[in-house]
């Protein structure tokens, strides 16, 4: 039974078109998967089908739910409509909460705007959602007590604790861990069923798509380029943006040989390499505040007997979830952070020297992070940002305005671009111009920081590629830190599992994946959703 | 948040010693004899010793510190040398005319300010938000003086409903409070025009918020989701406005006690500085100072109260 239909669906924006007629169709008891990259109109769709759009969008066409125009009715029967007709799971479990109320009251709040359940029902109603939706904390927590996962259980507890007809599921585990998305992944699929609730599930990975969607729609620059049931689909993709989307989406940069040497991995508790960085026996305490007025400072061990060796050359993945100590490792690696015991090394000498950073060992490192967005001044020109390293040598670059050049060059942009400011770069080109900078003052070690993570799939191949053909290259060395199983695979020689401050397994990238001896890194492998085997592109 | 309040207070009780420590250094062991400059440069010589003497100047300094601190434990702050009575009378006269004052003014603000802020929030870039952010750009930039002194004009000149000064005591309460409208009134709007504006920026921040928007998707509706869910997140700034405004509103009503000749705090320091009677200024800037600790102690423990997540943190 078709319990949602979308036709023709239209909205532009103060002129600017965002949806161009889209058609969907959602079935009771089915989920439906809305997928496509950054801006190709995903978010913009689900809050069409929400009454939610922005103010000042213009809407045509029809979203048809059981029988009722959502664009032909008031905002009044629209708020009837939204919380008991159809619930709505955001992306960001950490913001998607009122910090200041308690996970409780706001599940109660939806049974209370829509029923005349008075305080005390509500409430009992809600703790029952809440374990409905597998949460064994009480609800008179506040949302900072509790994870990232669990928060993300109270959001969906509050969207179907009145079991919505319709479900629609913003990317609703973009944000979490791998092992924790699995959970929710399978709560959603088992409420679909139990409830017999139709669900819009928008998500970028197309792994989870194929996982648990019945249908996809394909969507690019507002248009939905293909649909159909998955299996189909996925079998007999007919639009080559679908294809394209899947290639990259399993794209494996092609990496020089793999390392020659790693076979020999130095044994721990060896003498540390003359070449390449050595971390031994590194621990790393925070205090955290008191428990009572004067009693002892607790702490936390963020890291806890680290040990890892990266020779000179060799690609080294980290992998590990939220919370495990890879920050606390890079951070400690690059001389910003001084730990407790242990010995961080390049070289043989030491990365910091009398509690500070020691200049001479930090100039052979650089760093890539994240969020292209943030991690650039916008007042400065890009030649300016690329050359900023400079700072760290002695004897500066006579001709640095070659080396800027050359540097954008190798990253596949033009020397032209180092007079525009960073405004004017997408995401991808943005990630390119931290890797210019990273490398123009010819470091050994390059420390990768979840940097492929906030890309979009093909962008996100591009610059692996750039990685793999700079490693080439250059014969550089590199630590690549992600949550993202697959990336790793794809671009190290060997790889690190990284789990509560310890590394549990370390192993050749290959073995570690076909065989993992580390429990923890089984579960972290069978979490990872997975593309099937039967897709060739 | 037991624990809470007990390190706000040990914060506090800390924040006062250093302060008492800085008013007595700045005022005594700066270089220049208080009796001195009490006296003025045609003193006498054996005035001078006289009144060294009387001060306890002779003593040495943690001395005088101590007794300057017990004097202030026991309420003895000593006596005016201009006014030759207890400084503990002058203040205890004044305070009862500037607390009731700034508490007054402070009230109205928040009075106006509050429904003004969220009405030009809830509707943004409507004519009632236009016509209050320009109204609050009046508020800020007329000096108060200027404003009591139309307001004596128009409201004890012209329709003579208030009367243009003066103060006309506890006695009979209703007097008191008339006689403080039009100073609470004149110094209430330029603050209630600054607490507006913050109250419509935090509150818009608020708004645009991931979890307005899961509100918005729960079915409540853009008026329910600002009140239910924006207004207490948009507090914690505001509250810092008021705490600072009330510091400022118990001293810094100085011009407005001028015009109305009220005999407050800010009149008796000013007076003091005037006549160079340091005793009288050490001991009414550490009530001052109190105060101000005093009241961003309760600030403190209106944040706590307002958002959990700062009831773990010190």
């Amino acid at each position: 039974m078709t319990l949602l239909r979308v036709q023709n669906l239209s909205v532009s924006i103060g002129g600017t078109d965002i949806l161009h007629d889209v058609d969907l169709s959602v079935t009771a008891g089915q989920i439906t998967a809305i997928t496509g990259e950054s801006g190709s109109g995903k978010s913009m769709t689900a809050l069409a089908c929400m009454g939610l759009l922005p103010k000042g969008a213009r809407a045509a066409g029809t979203i048809d739910l059981a029988g009722t125009d959502i664009l032909q009715t008031s905002e009044r029967q629209l708020n009837d409509i939204r919380g008991n007709d159809i619930g709505m799971v955001f992306q960001e479990p950490m913001t998607a909460l009122n910090p200041v109320q308690t996970i409780g009251t706001q599940v109660a709040e939806t049974i209370r705007i829509h029923t005349d359940a008075p305080r005390t029902e509500a409430k009992t109603r809600a703790a029952d959602m809440l374990r409905k939706v597998g949460l064994d904390v009480s609800p008179d927590r506040y949302p900072h007590e509790v994870s990232g996962g669990q928060r993300q259980r109270v959001v969906i507890a509050m969207a179907i604790a009145l079991r919505p007809e319709l479900l629609i599921a913003d990317e609703p585990t973009t944000a979490l861990d791998v092992t924790t998305q699995a959970r929710i992944l399978d709560l959603l699929k088992g409420l679909v069923a139990e409830f017999g609730m139709g669900m819009i599930l928008i998500t970028h990975d197309l792994a989870v798509v194929s996982d648990i969607a019945d249908q996809i729609a394909v969507m690019q620059h507002g248009r939905v380029v293909e649909a159909g049931a998955t299996d189909t689909l996925m079998r007999r993709m007919q639009h080559s943006y679908t294809r394209s989307l899947f290639a990259a989406s399993s794209h494996v940069p092609a990496i020089r040989q793999p390392y020659a040497s790693h076979t020999q991995t130095i044994p721990h508790g060896a003498a540390a390499p003359k070449q390449g960085l050595a971390v031994e026996n590194v621990t790393k305490k925070y205090n955290l505040s008191r428990k009572t007025l004067l009693g002892p400072r607790p702490t936390f061990a963020a890291l806890k007997n680290v040990s890892l060796t990266i020779s000179s050359g060799e690609r080294v993945g980290l992998v590990g979830e939220s919370g495990c100590g890879k920050s606390t490792l890079t951070r400690a690696i690059l001389g910003l952070e001084d730990v407790q015991a242990g010995s961080i090394t390049l070289d043989g000498a030491p990365v910091v020297s009398n509690r500070r950073a020691d200049l001479t060992q930090r100039r052979k490192m650089q760093v890539v992070f994240q969020d292209p967005y943030g991690s650039f001044n916008p007042r400065h020109t890009v030649a300016r940002l690329v050359s900023e390293p400079f700072y760290l040598l002695e004897d500066k670059p006579k001709n640095p305005a070659d080396r800027i050049a050359q540097a954008l060059t190798d990253v596949g942009l033009s020397p032209s671009d180092g007079d525009k400011y960073i405004h004017e770069f997408s995401g991808g080109q943005r990630q390119r111009i931290a890797i210019a900078r990273a490398l123009i003052t010819d470091p050994q070690l390059v420390i990768f920081d979840e940097a492929v993570s906030a890309l979009d799939v093909s962008v996100r191949a591009q610059v692996l590629d750039l990685i793999a053909d700079i490693s080439a290259r250059r014969s550089l060395s590199y630590l690549f830190i992600s949550h993202d199983l697959s990336v790793v695979r794809a671009i190290t020689d060997r790889v690190l599992v990284m789990k509560g401050g310890q590394i549990v397994e370390d192993g050749a990238t290959e073995d570690v994946y076909r065989n993992p001896s580390h429990p923890y890194t089984q579960t972290l492998l069978a979490a990872a959703p997975q593309l099937p085997e039967f897709i060739e592109v | 948040m037991i624990r809470y309040t007990l390190r706000r207070l040990i914060s506090l009780l800390l924040s006062l010693l250093a302060a008492s420590i800085i008013i007595f250094a700045v005022i005594e062991v700066i270089p220049g004899d208080p009796a001195a400059f009490m006296l003025g440069v045609n003193a006498r010589e054996d005035t001078l010793a006289a009144l060294r003497d009387q001060m306890g100047l002779n003593d040495p300094l943690p001395i005088r510190y101590l007794a300057w601190v017990g004097g202030l434990l026991t309420g003895d702050l000593g006596t005016s040398w201009t006014y030759k009575t207890p400084v503990a009378d002058l203040v205890s006269d004044r305070i009862w005319v500037s607390l009731p004052l700034a508490l007054y003014a402070l009230t109205l603000s928040t009075l106006i300010a509050f429904p003004a802020g969220i009405i030009a929030a809830a509707r943004r870039g409507g004519p009632a938000d236009l016509g209050i952010m320009g109204a609050t750009q009046l508020g800020v930039a007329i000096p108060n003086f200027w404003f009591a002194m139309i307001l004596v004009l128009i409201f004890a000149i012209n329709l003579r409903w208030f009367s243009a000064g003066g103060f006309a005591g506890w006695d009979d309460p209703l007097a008191a409070l008339k006689s403080l409208t039009l100073p609470a009134i004149a110094l209430a709007l330029p603050q209630a025009a600054i607490l507006a504006r913050v109250m419509r920026s935090s509150l818009l921040d608020m708004l645009g918020e991931d979890f307005i928007r899961t509100a918005r998707a729960k079915g409540l509706s853009r008026r329910q989701a600002l009140w239910r869910h924006a207004l207490r997140n948009a507090l914690i700034p505001v509250l810092t406005i008021i705490g600072l405004q009330f510091s400022f509103l118990l001293a810094g009503g100085i011009i407005i006690e001028q015009v109305f000749f009220l005999p407050g705090l800010g009149r008796l320091i000013f007076q003091a500085i005037s006549a160079r009677d340091l005793i009288v200024v050490e001991s009414v800037v550490m009530l001052l100072v109190f105060t101000v600790i005093i009241v961003n102690f309760a600030v403190d423990l209106a944040y706590a109260a307002v958002d959990p997540r700062l009831r773990r943190r010190a």
